[in-house]
């Protein structure tokens, strides 16, 4: 169950909130406070109905056996880019997205799977093509023992050769500076790329709910098997079993390495770190570091980084923004990056590359993420043939504020625990006018208590965020801009007085009305589902390397621990795991075999060609000359997904927003106006450039949404739903990931499938009844 | 509401700047500092003039991305608050305001309001962190904190590296950055082992960049963290004492370490062939 959480300090700090009152802890609680956000969650349900035939035709499943046996293969696999052997260079024509189509046609008796729908089915087939299935090369066995049996298979670097490897490592948040920290300690030459101006500022550093680690310092029967069960549950059952094992495993690892390095977790009087549970969760598992701990985890990550900086073993790059992959006879073997100062566009070569680029929830424009998230660095491999998994994938949190003005620069988020004593409701009339205080009880709508009585105002992420849409959607959203529902503290207020909710909330309460201009303590606050985080990302295998060999990815920017749907707190940890005690082990062994091998020479004819085309690409966008700013686009694409690829989906308005979106993105290529030249810090231009990238993962996302018919966790087909409302997932032809290869020029997307099994966790139906 | 706007506009870091005046309508009480400019942005854009460049990113507070001078004061009229989280509310309609890049020697201006600040992370280079190689750590449970101490090291670790201290400093002095991540790293057990040499070499390179305390304490309201001046008393007791214990010879020098040499001579960043020279790592 999705259960992060933004705390007010005072729950988790030592002085209530409130008290003291001097200014520093009135700067303080500020600062840790949640912030909201919106997300005007638009329109149309038109499809409320639309597949509700499908309903009768499909029992609710409780326990289904998995659609097709796994086809395991250690190191080589099926058809694919990966099949050649990591020894030799594979022998795919220099920078090819298509070149795995190209190699491998999709076998037509691989019976895809396609929409019952005959009228979706061929609107599917002119939208995209389906390719050979793919296998993550994963070894089997015992999958407690798993990775310790792959650690033993995986080559080695002496310690004397590593100073002639060199890795890229791009991002410097949680994933990205653990991997170039530690690969830097181990003795490898490592550059570190982040467009920030420091490594300290990736976005990792605005979680604030915690991390989780299943170290059982409780005696509540917590331990690395349930953490495994939960994520998968949690993820329902879209993710691989042997990933989602490793990163409960090495959870324990993370805690006490970022113990060592000095993050300041909570403690218990008796010295002992403090543990919370996520709502929801029965255990105890969560680590926090007051309301701060992905500010906390990020700084230690960053200072390792520039301890290795200090040590003259690291370059690290900072305000360099990754435009390209270098794909060299089918290896990544480096980026071009632009200088965001003076506007350089150069290429860096060396063995490996690792991304760690983050999420792209900033598709949507306002997100709860920072303003310079981007898909660029993943969305450039992919086109360079990354294959590109489950973009449709994206979790909405629906305790975030929504918009207020125009001008509203994003969605904060606000802590998911004032749902403890706020009641969620909406007018029962659309339209109603009246304030807040004006409408009697029996004007109100309840509708999460009302459709909940179990949960109420607690039901889980994704229910409560359905459940606004619906609202929304029948014009029942409330404020300027109708776009919220209400949480309304009057009852709490009135059962346990001003000074508790102050004591509870107050840093929260003050941030909204800061925000608003409003007072939560007479009148009720305002929330909407806010886009939050990717469980898409680029596809990896189970060394989180890419189908394009020497290109490795983690943290958010990868795809494979949390399914469907993610587990609150789990992320710091997807993105920590990867970084810290996945990547360093794994780089070396693609490493070991390339001994002898310089880096590609920069007046190699990818290289020049890459710097070429990323030259171009920016000279184009300033060359446009057209009358309106990238913003103004953004914000339109924003509303496109909202509406169509948002909270709840179907078919027609999927199609639908493929095609507009589309025609937006022709737009924006022959009407943008990006202000400015190149040979200089240009914000316009670097909008310009992420937002050409997210207009096309944009199209994408819509055609994965249509393409996967069924619902999974945060994707909601309203085709597919049981008769209560819950997702109804399709484990005979769904219970894999889609993995996109680019389309080819003047051809269409090609998605492969990876086939999932469920062993260890027997697939079930997740329910909060 | 109407705003008046006095904008600092400067094209690069070689280039001159000046002031440049403009106007926005239409401002509402819930837009913040940062918004003011994205308003102003947008219409700048749509006039096709180049929009004013502003470093910005979480916009709630905690990456310590944001940060100008508005009418003089950092980050804005109130204290303990990002730039960000800072509303126009106290402004009328017809206000005059004026935003300008950090003033602080050891920033120098990359383009209108956005400074580079990479000084900071040359003082966190130089020991502002625990070495302990990754896959070595004990089990987190054997070093067991003491609650209180945690929660200090917490207040002083809070803080987001905006840089607003030294930009409210007469001297243009990092003590209250320095100090903060000193005190953290003090206040816990695991950051004992390195404790003095952390704190020489740490002031060392704060010293070649930034100017000196001399105890103005106007750093503490503009902290959005709301670091507090015991921690420049913290620095200055450890540094003391690393002095001590260093002409004691209690802690032999590290020489594996080539930012130490800034302690005999020049500085690390120099010693990089591919390095401008400048003191960035760009
Ligand atoms: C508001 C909020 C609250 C959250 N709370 C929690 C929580 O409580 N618990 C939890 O587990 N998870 C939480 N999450 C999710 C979690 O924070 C992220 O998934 C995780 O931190 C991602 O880490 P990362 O290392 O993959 O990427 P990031 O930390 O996002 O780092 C990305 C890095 O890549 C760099 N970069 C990106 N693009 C480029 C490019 N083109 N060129 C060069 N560099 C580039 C950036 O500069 C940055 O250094 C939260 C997320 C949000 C938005
Ligand atoms: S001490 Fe305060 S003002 Fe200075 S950099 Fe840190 S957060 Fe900013
Ligand atoms: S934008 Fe992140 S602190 Fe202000």
């Amino acid at each position: 169950m999705p259960t992060e959480d933004r705390r007010e300090t005072g729950s988790t700090g030592p002085d209530p909130v409130g008290a003291g009152g001097g200014a520093e802890r009135a700067g303080r609680s500020r600062r840790s406070m949640a912030r909201a956000v919106p997300v005007a969650v638009g329109l149309a349900a038109a499809a409320a109905g639309l597949g509700k035939r499908y309903l009768d035709a499909r029992a609710r499943r409780t326990e289904v056996e998995p659609a097709a046996p796994p086809t395991p293969a250690v190191g080589s696999t099926s058809p694919g880019p990966r099949a050649a052997p990591m020894t030799a260079p594979a022998p795919v024509a220099v920078p090819a997205p298509e070149s795995a189509a190209a190699t491998a046609p999709a076998p037509a008796a691989a019976a895809p799977r396609r929409s019952e729908d005959p009228v979706v089915a061929a609107e599917l087939d002119r939208r995209r093509r389906i390719g050979p299935e793919i296998h993550d090369a994963a070894p089997t066995g015992d999958i407690r023992t798993l990775w310790d049996d792959h650690l033993l298979n995986l080559r080695l670097v002496n310690p004397a050769n590593r100073r002639r490897f060199k890795v890229i490592v791009v991002g410097t948040g949680l994933a990205g500076a653990g991997a170039a920290a530690t690969l830097s300690e181990l003795g490898y030459q490592v550059e570190a790329f982040t467009l920030h101006d420091a490594p300290r500022r990736a976005h990792s550093v605005a979680a604030q709910g915690g991390i989780n680690a299943a170290k059982g310092y409780k005696a509540d029967g917590d331990s690395i098997d349930r953490l495994f069960r939960d994520t998968v549950k949690g993820g329902d059952f879209r993710a691989r079993e042997a990933d989602v094992h490793r990163l409960s495993e090495m959870s324990v690892r993370v805690i006490d390495h970022m113990t060592a390095l000095g993050v300041p977790f909570a403690r218990e009087y008796g010295g002992q770190i403090a543990t919370r549970s996520f709502g929801g969760v029965q255990v105890s598992r969560t680590f926090y570091a007051r309301g701060q701990t992905g500010q906390q985890l990020q700084i230690a990550g960053a200072q390792q980084l520039l301890k290795e900086v200090g040590a003259g073993r690291l370059k690290l790059h900072t305000r360099q923004e990754m435009l390209d992959l270098i794909v060299a006879d089918g290896r990544a073997v480096g980026i071009v990056t632009r200088d965001m100062v003076t506007g350089d566009i150069v290429p860096h070569t060396a063995h490996a590359v690792v991304l760690a680029t983050g999420g792209y929830g900033n598709v949507y424009f306002k997100s709860t993420l920072a303003k310079s998230s981007n898909v660029t660095a993943t969305w450039r491999a992919h086109k360079r043939g990354a294959l590109f998994a489950n973009p449709c994938m994206i979790q909405f949190h629906p305790t975030s504020l929504p918009l207020t003005s125009e001008w509203q620069s994003k969605l904060t988020l606000m802590s998911e625990s004032l749902r403890n004593d706020g009641r969620v409701w909406v007018p029962k009339e659309p339209g109603d006018d009246r304030a807040p205080e004006d409408i009697p009880e029996e004007d109100r709508d309840y509708y999460l208590e009302r459709m909940y009585p179990s949960f109420g105002n607690l039901a889980p992420r994704d229910i409560s965020s359905r459940a606004a849409k619906i609202q929304l959607d029948a014009g029942k959203g409330v404020g300027p801009l109708r776009n919220g529902v209400y949480l309304d503290f009057r009852d709490a207020i009135a059962r346990l007085g001003r000074r508790t909710m102050e004591e509870r909330y107050g840093n929260l309460l003050e941030l909204y009305t800061d925000a608003t201009g409003e007072d939560p303590y007479t009148s009720p606050m305002r929330i909407a589902p806010g886009p939050h985080f990717a469980m898409g990302g680029l596809w990896t295998d189970y060394n989180q390397m890419s189908n394009v060999p020497g290109l490795f990815v983690g943290g958010e920017a990868s795809f494979n621990y949390h399914g469907a749907n993610r587990l609150g707190a789990n992320s710091l940890l997807s993105a920590s795991v990867d970084g810290w005690f996945v990547l360093p082990w794994t780089v070396a062994d693609y490493l070991a075999p390339l001994l002898g091998q310089e880096p590609v020479p920069h007046d190699h004819p990818a290289v020049i060609e890459a710097v070429a085309e990323a030259s171009g690409r920016v000279d184009h966008l300033l060359g446009i000359g057209g009358t309106t700013g990238p913003d103004v686009y953004h914000k339109e694409l924003g509303q496109l997904l909202t509406d169509h690829v948002g909270v709840e989906r179907h078919a027609e308005g999927l199609a639908k927003g493929a095609d507009a979106i589309r025609e937006l993105k022709d737009d924006f290529w022959s009407n943008v106006r990006v202000v400015g030249h190149g040979q200089q810090l240009n914000q316009e231009l670097e909008r310009a450039g992420r937002l050409a990238d997210y207009l096309e993962l944009a199209e994408l996302m819509a055609l994965d949404a249509l393409d996967r018919d069924e619902s999974a966790g945060a994707h909601f087909r309203s085709e597919h739903q049981t008769e209560d409302g819950e997702a109804l997932r399709d484990d005979d032809n769904w219970t894999s990931t889609s993995a996109w290869e680019a389309a080819p020029p003047d051809g269409v997307p090609i998605r492969r499938s990876e086939p999932l099994t469920f062993e260890a966790v027997p697939l079930a139906t997740r329910s909060y009844k | 509401m109407r705003l008046i706007l006095e904008v600092w506009r400067q094209a690069d870091a070689a280039s001159p700047g000046r002031f440049e005046r403009y106007e926005v309508d239409g401002v509402t009480d819930e837009v913040s500092m940062l918004e003011l400019l994205d308003m102003l942005n947008a219409q700048l854009v749509a006039e096709g003039r180049e929009p004013v460049a502003f470093d910005h990113d979480c916009r709630e507070g905690i990456c310590g991305t944001c940060g100008l001078m508005v009418n003089g004061r950092p980050h804005g009229p109130e204290d303990f608050t990002p730039a960000c989280l800072q509303r126009v509310r106290t402004f009328s309609d017809g206000d005059v305001v004026t935003l300008e890049p950090w003033r602080a020697g050891a920033f120098p201006v990359v383009r209108d309001l956005v400074v580079d600040r990479s000084a900071l992370d040359r003082i966190i280079a130089s020991g502002g962190y625990i070495s302990t190689a990754t896959n070595a750590a004990p089990e987190a449970l054997t070093m067991p904190v003491n609650k209180h101490q945690a929660e200090a090291a917490m207040d002083h670790a809070a803080c987001i590296g905006c840089g607003a201290c030294v930009a409210a400093c007469p001297n243009g002095a990092a003590q209250l950055f320095t100090g903060a991540k000193v005190a953290h790293l003090a206040e816990l057990p695991q950051g004992q082992v390195e404790r003095y040499e952390r704190v020489r070499s740490m002031v060392a390179t704060m010293e070649s960049e930034f100017g000196s305390c001399t105890n103005y304490a106007e750093c503490v309201p503009a902290c959005p963290a709301a670091i507090g001046l015991d921690v420049i008393a913290h620095l200055n007791r450890d540094f003391r004492t690393a002095v001590v214990v260093q002409r004691r010879g209690e802690v032999p020098e590290r020489t594996d370490v080539p930012w130490l040499a800034r302690l005999r001579g020049g500085p690390w960043w120099q010693s990089d062939p591919d390095d401008a020279g400048d003191g960035t790592t760009r």
